[in-house]
């Protein structure tokens, strides 16, 4: 890690003293308009900088905001978030063959991850070798969650607190894609190290797949040695929009260790669908995605880890004025609306016959402000309901907040 | 210049609503939870620590839960402190009389249900007697604790002697070595009077709360440090001072406030509740001696319950007890928030002392031994005069 840094940390002091040369040669890559685009092209399809003809490229983005919330009347008052910073590097070794890494601190340095950092080797537009830290295609949100693309500033619950968002395994697969006047259809399968038994040991205190990411050692080895299946098929047609149907599963728990049997084998298996348009015309923004998990929890464990879960979301983005403001060529103004929910407890209770909640609503209606594509100010305000386990009366949060989020 | 306006406009409307467009906290007779009034800065900051102990601490393998346990967070069996929920019940087993529990080998006396991957709960005994068990409500127990033995045994009436047919007794046990004895506290025969607990058989809130970390999430601390699975001594999986915020936190807890207590069909309620005797039982006023917390020293409050053992006939009992109480003896509960009891318990009542009861009128309809006669007065009520009990016990 220490090498990476050190790389990484030259690589941008050497671009910085030929930009002292010659800035003009520092130029950004355009991105790729040429063909449609879908959710997994997002991870090539960033503003990057390049200097010259070297064949590498960096890039990132940051973001930070203010928070003001309330939950059930009591705050914690204003806080000022700066919720990540987002380095990547990609080089071309070849014309078909690419690298690119991305390394993420949340919450200051809080936590460090590498995201990304995957070989491509292209055979055919149809089977391309994908290896290394690969971002696991399930949903749309977690293959695209670059924050100067959404108008939201919290990324969506369904996407971060179920799925876990910006999942990233070691692994190896293939993905292609072809190209048709009017459709683009694509596909994405690997075989990656999987979940662990921390998501139903964790102290959410519920069925909480993001968990898996708190075993430091899951870039090392597998936690019980069964590869985690994952596939995406992605589908966009130019009138309608991109669909995507992904599915992940695998063993979750360590049934043996050192040869020793120590429980059945456990499964987890997530389903998502994703879609996203733009209505003609109105260039109304519409992105959705809905995804379900099922997961083998013990019937002699606590109902309080279900079995099934499902969640997802909705925006809807409006563009207002789009025209040149405050001296940006091309800004925009934007209203804009998410509607989410979770259930985190699909189920009722063996004692009681009852429903078991465990779940939440959200909507955020927010405003944005563009200065380009790359560089959002944005808005929102949050009036969520979340009711417990039992289902007692929710508690009901407003949130207001502001913030920044830019590609550099 | 048109787009400045809009933002403006935007920012200005938002600046201003903010607060309005913010949630409102419930009124506080509408809440459990929360602490007395009148607490020090250093008592609140002690509170604060107890409420995040008990209320967010969840407890997985690594931290110590089970491997055999019923919950894994002591908010599990609590919602906002208020009554329990079957999902959580507790099932206590093997002891039939005040000659101790005879199954404390097969793992008396609660039933661990539940297990961590790879292991088995514990299953009943054939044939061996068992209650079930509600997790009660939290609130006010630092008043109840701040009550004199003296004050309690002025309520006993073991042999019936002013001819009510009421007859409480306290449940006299042996308390655990590590339980502190309270001032003036009142020793029969090596035995103490014990006050919490559903059948009143825990001495105090720190035995209460050693034994639900131990017994109830399979936790083990210096003071209950026998594990549940294996019966071996283990090292503290929580620490004293942890366990000392969280027995400060259920002391400090303040007692439920009354809602509509002036509305005419509750205050009728109340006039029927006391002709029919209830409040023999569910004494509606007493007064706490000193406290080490201040603010609940010398105090008067209003619990609806004697603190003693009483016999609540043939359809409550379960052929399973306590200390010194017999299987058909159950202290008096609080009937102090009993109106927000649905707020915690998923919208639905579940009374008694293992919920069986799905209404308050069900609950007092299942009334037998002791409460027989006042469960016939209610009976006997029209059903408008009826309507004005349950309006005044959802009041408390």
């Amino acid at each position: 890690m220490l090498r990476f840094y050190s790389i990484l940390f030259s690589l941008l002091m050497s671009l910085s003293s030929f930009a002292q040369t010659d800035s003009s040669k520092i130029s950004r890559t355009p991105t790729d308009t040429s063909k449609m685009q879908l959710n997994m092209d997002a991870v090539y399809n960033r503003p990057f900088l390049q200097y010259g003809k070297i064949p590498v490229a960096i890039g990132g983005y940051a973001e930070a905001n203010t928070q003001y919330a309330v939950t059930d009347g009591v705050t914690e008052g204003f806080s000022f978030q700066m919720r990540r910073m987002t380095l990547f590097v990609s080089s071309s070794i070849h014309r078909k063959i690419k690298f690119l890494s991305e390394i993420e601190f949340e919450d200051g340095t809080k936590e460090i991850n590498i995201e990304f950092a995957a070989l491509d080797i292209q055979l055919h537009n149809l089977l391309t070798f994908r290896g290394g830290i690969i971002m696991n295609p399930i949903g749309g949100f977690n293959q695209n969650h670059d924050g100067p693309r959404w108008e939201f500033i919290d990324r969506p619950i369904a996407a971060t607190q179920m799925l876990p968002a910006t999942f990233s395994n070691v692994g190896f697969g293939f993905y292609g894609k072809t190209y048709k006047p009017k459709f683009v259809w694509a596909y994405e399968i690997y075989l990656t190290n999987g979940f662990n038994d921390n998501i139903i040991n964790n102290t959410e205190n519920k069925t909480f797949l993001p968990a898996t990411k708190l075993d430091p050692e899951r870039f090392e080895e597998s936690f019980n040695g069964i590869p985690l299946t994952n596939a995406k098929t992605s589908f966009r047609y130019k009138k309608i929009g991109e669909i995507g149907l992904s599915y992940m599963g695998g063993i979750y728990n360590k049934f043996e260790d050192d040869g020793l049997e120590l429980d059945s084998k456990r499964r987890v298996d997530v389903m998502a669908i994703d879609f996203n348009t733009t209505i003609p015309k109105a260039n109304t923004v519409i992105t959705a995605e809905f995804a379900w998990t099922f997961v083998d929890v013990p019937d002699t464990y606590t109902q309080q880890f279900g079995n099934k879960q499902q969640g997802g979301f909705i925006d809807i983005v409006q563009p207002i004025i789009k025209k040149k403001m405050f001296g940006f060529e091309k800004a925009s103004f934007n209203a804009a609306l998410r509607v989410e929910y979770v259930d985190w407890n699909i189920g009722t209770f063996k004692e009681t016959g009852g429903n078991i909640s465990d779940d939440l609503f959200s909507i955020v209606p927010a405003i944005s402000f563009r200065t380009s594509p790359q560089t959002v100010l944005r808005l929102n305000y949050r009036q969520q309901w979340q009711k417990d386990l039992l289902g007692n009366p929710p508690a009901r949060t407003g949130a207001i907040q502001f913030g920044v989020s830019s590609y550099f | 210049m048109r787009t400045i306006v809009i933002l403006l406009i935007c920012l200005l409307g938002i600046a201003t609503g903010c607060k309005k467009i913010m949630p409102e906290a419930p009124e506080e007779n509408e809440l459990l939870d929360g602490p007395v009034d009148g607490l020090s800065s250093q008592e609140k900051i002690q509170f604060l620590k107890g409420d995040v102990a008990f209320n967010d601490e969840v407890f997985t393998s690594q931290t110590g839960l089970g491997p055999l346990f019923v919950a894994n967070s002591c908010g599990t069996c609590h919602a906002g402190d208020g009554k329990g929920h079957p999902f959580t019940s507790l099932t206590r087993f093997g002891q039939t009389d005040s000659s101790g529990n005879q199954y404390l080998h097969v793992g008396a006396p609660q039933l661990q249900n539940r297990a961590i991957p790879g292991y088995t709960p514990e299953t009943l005994p054939a044939g061996v007697g068992f209650s079930k068990i509600l997790p009660p409500a939290n609130t006010g127990l630092g008043y109840l604790d701040a009550v004199s033995d003296a004050d309690i045994l002025a309520l006993a009436d073991p042999n019936d002697l002013n001819g009510d047919g009421i007859s409480g007794v306290p449940n006299w046990i042996h308390p655990p070595a590590y339980c502190q004895e309270r001032a003036n506290t009142v020793s029969h025969n090596g035995k103490y009077i014990a006050r919490f607990g559903k059948k009143g058989a825990a001495y105090d809130l720190l035995q209460q709360t050693a034994n639900a970390y131990n017994q109830d999430m399979g936790v083990s601390s210096s003071f209950e440090h026998y594990d549940t699975y294996s019966h071996l001594d283990m090292d503290p999986e929580v620490s004293n001072e942890t366990v000392n915020n969280v027995v400060f936190y259920l002391k400090a807890l303040k007692a439920p406030y009354r809602r509509n207590a002036d509305d005419a069909d509750v205050r009728s309620g109340e006039q029927l509740f006391m002709t029919a005797g209830c409040d023999k039982c569910h004494t509606p006023e007493l007064k706490t001696g000193a406290s080490s917390i201040a603010a609940l020293s010398n105090k008067t409050f209003y619990p609806y319950t004697d603190m003693l053992l009483h016999d609540m006939g043939s359809g409550l009992d379960d052929n399973y007890t306590e200390g010194s109480a017999k299987t058909y003896e159950w202290k008096t509960p609080p009937l102090w928030g009993l109106g927000l009891s649905k707020a915690s318990q998923g919208g639905s009542y579940f009374l008694l002392h293992d919920g069986r009861a799905h209404s308050i009128e069900e609950a007092i309809l299942m009334h037998g031994g002791e409460g027989f006669v006042s469960k016939n007065y209610y009976q006997s009520l029209p059903a408008t005069e009826k309507e004005k009990v349950i309006k005044f016990l959802e009041s408390l």
